[in-house]
């Protein structure tokens, strides 16, 4: 019933377990003040340089849990944390840790292209700049949009304003100006949700040369493209707790992709997986 | 399914002739519908009336005198003829500037700090609620406030009325208007570019500095501009702070003319020569705030990439 003490928390591999880039421990969430529980008793290990992607029902806290990952959710008031993310084994949530120095380590994809209202360049050039990047700033810009696929539709508009391009060349340029800082792990928090069939093509195109460098984790309520793109999944769901009125949402099963497709632990996860639920 | 023209069936009661699509002019709703149409076209040419006439006369009265001379002259005594008004717009200019300098940091700082930084505390509701009254407040009480708190005090180098007190006065009316633009030009922008920048790796300071203040610039501008154009105009606290002089600006810490209060003191003043000089103030300072309306309207338009 709850993931917390359940041994599938942790991925099994045939393989030697990989590094381990980001463990939560016991991760609990809630907004309003500590009033409305969001997410309960989260355990998991993200390893270094794959994909792991969460599904899960609607409002059943895999963006609350993505945001906690790199600290976002301290922009939003009245959200707290108990537990901890430990990133390279340092706890996030340290009172000596800088979120900032987070947010420039874990970079993050919105589900809203959102990119800065300045040109393509400058786009991609701002959080480099803001971050000390010294090197050649062209250079930087040319091979950030190469990696996003980005690069032959807007090599000959660099200069045009970000808002000229179309919903899903947006977000790969979103995805660009992520890469442009370097992080060691991108955040993406449904970032096709938005987007036809061709440019999710490619931006799962770009997402596969992207783990190649960095650790990956993504938010998506589309089970192909999570069959597709990732190594290991994240089921969330939604349960009663004892002692508390309201749903709150819990990680229910992890582990590689194939095993949690194929053949589930949680027969909650294999009816959602298989489009049974609810 | 028939074809069967639905004459028979659908007819209203009474209505026996073929119906036509053409307009009854006749008909109830069309007559009120006409009647309003006319009372709204007269209240909108209502409210414009005044509007032409001002500008109008004042065009005619003050634009017919124009020349280099009045624009750059000082205003002759009592009984004499020739003259301008130079140092009444220098002395504008000059109060006007003081008051952009007080209240453009100090409003801007507010309405970002309203924005970017309360968390929607008690403090930041009677800020805001704090902003609106004062945006309310005569601009009568202002000048008397300033006169109150530095001109009867002599805090300024043991002087009384002065060019410093008149731009502070000014710059209390210029205040509320700049906060309040700041703080809903910063809401306006979304919420996502923020966390855009966040996510990035920015801090919170360079995020307001690059992303969000360069964003909501527009309303800004608009705003510290439009603000100006209002103090500019004033009178009320420029006569309680600054008086009038009849010579050049002698420094920030001597009584300084304005148009404003030229036009209050020679309106009234029995000689042509002052009347007319009255009317070229308007025309001038009605001229000063039309072009920074104008102004704010380019900054508006103005597209950042
Ligand atoms: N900013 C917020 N303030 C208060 N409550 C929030 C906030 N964001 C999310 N919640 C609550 O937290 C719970 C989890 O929300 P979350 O956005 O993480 O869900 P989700 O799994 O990402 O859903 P979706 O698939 O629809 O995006 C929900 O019950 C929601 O009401
Ligand atoms: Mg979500």
């Amino acid at each position: 019933m709850n993931a917390s003490n359940n041994p599938s928390t942790r991925p099994q591999s045939s393989n030697p377990a990989p590094e381990t880039c980001l463990s939560l421990e016991n991760v609990s969430i809630s907004y309003g003040n500590g009033k409305n529980v969001a997410v309960n008793n989260v355990f998991m290990e993200i390893p270094k340089g794959k994909v792991t992607a969460f599904i899960g029902p609607s409002g059943c806290g895999k963006s609350t849990v993505l945001r906690a990952l790199n600290r976002m959710n301290d922009l939003i008031e009245g959200c707290g944390l108990t537990g901890r993310v430990l990133f390279d084994g340092q706890d996030l949530y340290d009172k000596r840790v800088d979120p900032v120095e987070v947010r420039r380590r874990i970079g993050m994809v919105f589900q809203k292209p959102n990119p800065f209202p300045k040109s393509i360049y400058e786009n991609i050039a701002f959080g480099a700049r803001i971050n000390g990047y010294q090197g050649d700033m062209d250079e930087l810009v040319e091979s950030s949009l190469r990696k996003a696929a980005l690069w032959d539709e807007a090599k000959d508009k660099l200069k045009e304003s970000g808002f000229s391009l179309s919903g899903g060349q947006q977000q790969r340029l979103c995805i660009a100006r992520t890469i442009a800082v370097e992080p060691e792990v991108i955040l993406m928090d449904e970032p096709c949700s938005a987007l036809d069939p061709i440019s999710t093509l490619k931006i799962e195109e770009t997402m596969h040369e992207l783990k190649k460098i960095f650790t990956i984790v993504i938010v998506t309520h589309n089970m192909q493209q999570a069959t597709r793109v990732s190594d290991l999944t994240g089921f969330f769901n939604v349960t009663d707790l004892v002692d508390y009125e309201g749903k709150v949402g819990c990680l229910e099963e992890f582990g590689e992709t194939e095993r949690i497709f194929n053949s589930p632990a949680q027969q909650a996860t294999q009816d959602y997986v298989s489009g049974r639920f609810g | 399914m028939t074809t069967t023209p639905i004459t028979s069936s659908g007819h209203r009661p009474g209505n026996t002739a073929k119906s036509s699509l053409h307009r009854q002019p006749n008909l109830p709703r069309n007559r009120w519908n006409a009647v309003f149409t006319i009372l709204a076209g007269l209240f909108a040419a209502i409210v414009v009336l005044p509007l032409l006439l001002v500008l109008a006369y004042v065009v005619i009265k003050g634009g017919s005198s124009m020349s280099l001379k009045l624009l750059t002259d000082l205003p002759p005594a009592p009984g004499m003829t020739g003259g301008g008004i130079g140092n009444a717009i220098i002395g504008t200019l000059i109060v006007s500037l003081i008051a952009a300098l007080i209240a453009i940091p100090i409003g801007v700082g507010g309405g970002i700090y309203l924005a970017e930084y309360s968390k929607s505390g008690p403090f930041a509701s009677f800020v805001r609620f704090g902003t609106n009254v004062l945006s309310g407040v005569p601009s009568i009480i202002c000048g008397v406030f300033v006169y109150g708190l530095i001109v009867a005090t002599r805090i300024f180098f043991d002087q009384s009325y002065s060019a410093m007190a008149g731009g502070i006065a000014l710059s209390v009316l210029m205040l509320p208007t700049i906060i309040k633009t700041t703080d809903e030009g910063l809401k306006l922008v979304p919420q996502e570019l923020r966390w855009g920048a966040i996510g990035v790796g920015a801090s919170k300071f360079v995020t307001i500095t690059r992303i969000t203040l360069p964003t909501a610039m527009k309303p800004i501008a608009t705003g510290i501009v439009l603000s100006i154009a209002r103090a500019a105009g004033e009178t009320a606290p420029l006569i309680f702070t600054a008086l009038f002089s009849p010579f050049w600006p002698e420094g920030l810490f001597s009584p300084i003319a304005s148009m404003s209060v030229l036009i209050y003191n020679f309106a009234i003043m029995p000689y042509d020569v002052q009347i007319a000089l009255a009317w070229a103030s308007s025309f001038v300072l009605v001229m000063m705030i039309l072009i920074m309306n104008i102004f704010a309207r380019y900054l508006g338009s103005l597209n950042r990439i």
